[in-house]
């Protein structure tokens, strides 16, 4: 059994684990879920989740990773045999993520590139639609290879692999250690520009005025629960395998608060950011402002190219930097994904970092070459909200009943990670586990899957067809991709912790 | 801006930049007081 990789430092660990945090959700889904939930008022049920469940789920991962020493899927095996499955579900969960996050990664870049000359022109959803991805009106199936987005998909899977085979601390961390701060000043620069735009204040006012009858109404509390548990990269394998790379003595807990509110200033920046931006576009459009609020992959390919345009000065400049600062948040959540399933395929089939890199990201950048298809956008749209809304929330409430109830692991995990860091948490942390996450968590899938069976119309009017191929079929193909792996036997002195832990594995 | 919103955006700000930065001096204090290095674990 070799010696388990390590980071070099406590900050290139917080760099690359907020990198993880931090990524394309930050800036297209927390703006407009804080203004369509109470504006201000959604600080309250925001904080509240923060504490409750983001924080407690971070703590718990570090605590499972640290404690257990390895990839998710052998961590869960050494906690329990009943638990590995749930480790392979999230590794497969990763992966379909993996696959179409990078294509969105190679449309930023794209986009970069025709920020030097305003490439979009005066009709930047016809161009995005028609002319950059040829997607047709409707969905249907694959339709053949579009060039312009396989060239930076395949510079995308460059990097990324790039990173991941030089190693967690030559590779991961000192990759975050550039990119992260390179990201803070881009985006700081993005949000100093957006509020000093004319009508920026009309913006701001729209997404902070409150709404305080909004408290009242149970969505918007679990529209702020929702949006922690996707913003901060848990129960998606990947803070696990991040914490089992720290060495013994290690601060769990107030890395765990640094990561988290990184994460958090990162999204109310790009709150300040984005509607600052809409402030403008509105004014400049003489709408008002609610009629230009935007989400999602229009956000940023439809909307901000339009307000781009009518930028009064160095639209070029504000261009290539929004771009950029998003190609390097969305590498530094990629690199974080593939390492989920480069990790737990090196320690289950017992082979080399370069082999998994290989073997693992390889088969990603094949799979992923079916979202750089004509239809790959409505491919992407389908595969992303079941396997985040049904895949993930299920793995996730899983693993923290799990956790919980049937191996009783929280005592345990709070008096290793108070063992060991300065931030000592108290019970709360155990109820918020024990009770509140795992309730709202179910209240979460429930809610969603009421949607989807009994919802009045398809996930944004799709053929049922379609999907079941691309939305349900890709959440079941994970559940037995993982079910499988778990079948795979193990090798005896792999799961053996006290061995891994005397040779340091 | 209405006054509500510009004290509900300064009060965020301060509870999660505030949050942040109270975290990482504390990370920067205790860190020195544990290893005496710059690995700071």
């Amino acid at each position: 059994m070799a010696k388990r990789e390590e980071w070099g430092s406590r900050t290139g660990f917080i760099l690359a684990a907020a990198g993880s945090a931090i990524g394309l959700g930050d800036v297209w889904r927390w703006p407009y879920i804080a203004y369509s939930n109470g504006g201000g008022a959604f600080f309250i049920p925001y904080l509240f989740a923060f504490l409750t469940a983001g924080i407690p789920i971070l703590l718990l991962e570090y605590a499972i990773g640290h404690r257990y020493r390895g990839s998710t899927p052998l961590s869960f095996r050494r906690i329990g045999k009943g638990f590995e499955w749930v480790g392979w579900w999230q590794v497969a969960i990763s992966f379909v993520i993996g696959c179409y996050y990078a294509v969105i990664i190679a449309w930023a870049i794209s986009y970069t590139l025709f920020s030097f000359g305003l490439s979009w022109g005066q009709d930047p959803e016809s161009f995005f639609i028609t002319e950059y991805l040829q997607a047709p009106a409707q969905p249907s199936g694959l339709g053949g290879l579009v060039g312009g987005v396989l060239i930076p998909l395949l510079v995308v899977w460059g990097i990324t692999l790039f990173v991941l085979a030089r190693g967690v601390k030559r590779g991961i961390e000192l990759a975050s250690r550039i990119m992260m701060p390179v990201f803070f000043v881009l985006f700081i620069l993005i949000v100093i520009r957006s509020v000093t735009l004319p009508g920026a204040l009309d913006g701001l006012n729209t997404l902070f005025k409150p709404d305080w009858a909004a408290l009242t109404d149970s969505n918007v509390w679990v529209a702020a629960y929702a949006q922690i548990f996707f913003s901060l990269s848990i129960c998606f394998a990947i803070m696990v395998t991040y914490a089992s790379y720290l060495p013994k003595k290690a601060d769990l807990s107030n890395t765990a608060l640094i990561v988290g509110f990184s994460n958090s200033t990162v999204e109310l920046l790009a709150g300040i950011g984005v509607f600052g931006a809409l402030g403008f576009l509105a004014a400049a459009s003489n709408s008002p402002v609610t009629k230009v609020v935007d989400d999602g992959i229009p956000l940023i390919f439809i909307a901000f190219p339009t307000l781009i345009d009518q930028l009064p000065a160095l639209n070029q400049l504000f261009a290539i930097v929004f771009f950029l600062s998003l190609v390097i948040a969305g590498l530094t959540s990629q690199i974080s994904i593939v390492e989920v399933y480069v990790s737990a395929l090196r320690e289950k089939f017992d082979m080399g970092r370069t082999a998994s890199v290989l073997i693992g990201g390889g088969a990603a950048a094949l799979v992923s070459v079916a979202f750089a298809t004509r239809g790959g956008l409505y491919i992407l749209d389908a595969a992303d909200h079941y396997i985040n809304e049904i895949g993930a929330v299920s793995a996730g409430l899983l693993e923290v009943v799990l956790a919980a109830w049937i191996y009783r692991q929280i005592e345990q995990l709070r008096e290793h990670s108070n063992a060991i860091s300065d931030v000592r948490v108290g019970k709360w942390w155990s109820w918020s586990l024990m009770f509140v996450t795992p309730v709202v968590l179910a209240f979460i899938l429930f809610d969603n899957l009421r949607t989807e069976l009994f919802g009045a119309r398809n996930y944004e009017g799709y053929p049922t067809d379609f999907l079941l191929r691309y939305g349900w079929m890709v959440v079941v193909a994970s559940l037995v991709f993982g079910v499988a792996l778990t079948l795979k036997r193990w090798n005896e002195e792999a799961i053996d912790l006290g061995a891994a832990r005397e040779v340091g594995a | 801006m209405d006054i509500s919103a510009i004290i509900l955006m300064l009060v965020g700000m301060t509870i999660i930049w505030g949050g942040l930065i109270a975290s990482i001096l504390y990370a920067i204090r205790v860190g020195r007081h544990k290893d005496g290095g710059d690995t700071g674990f």
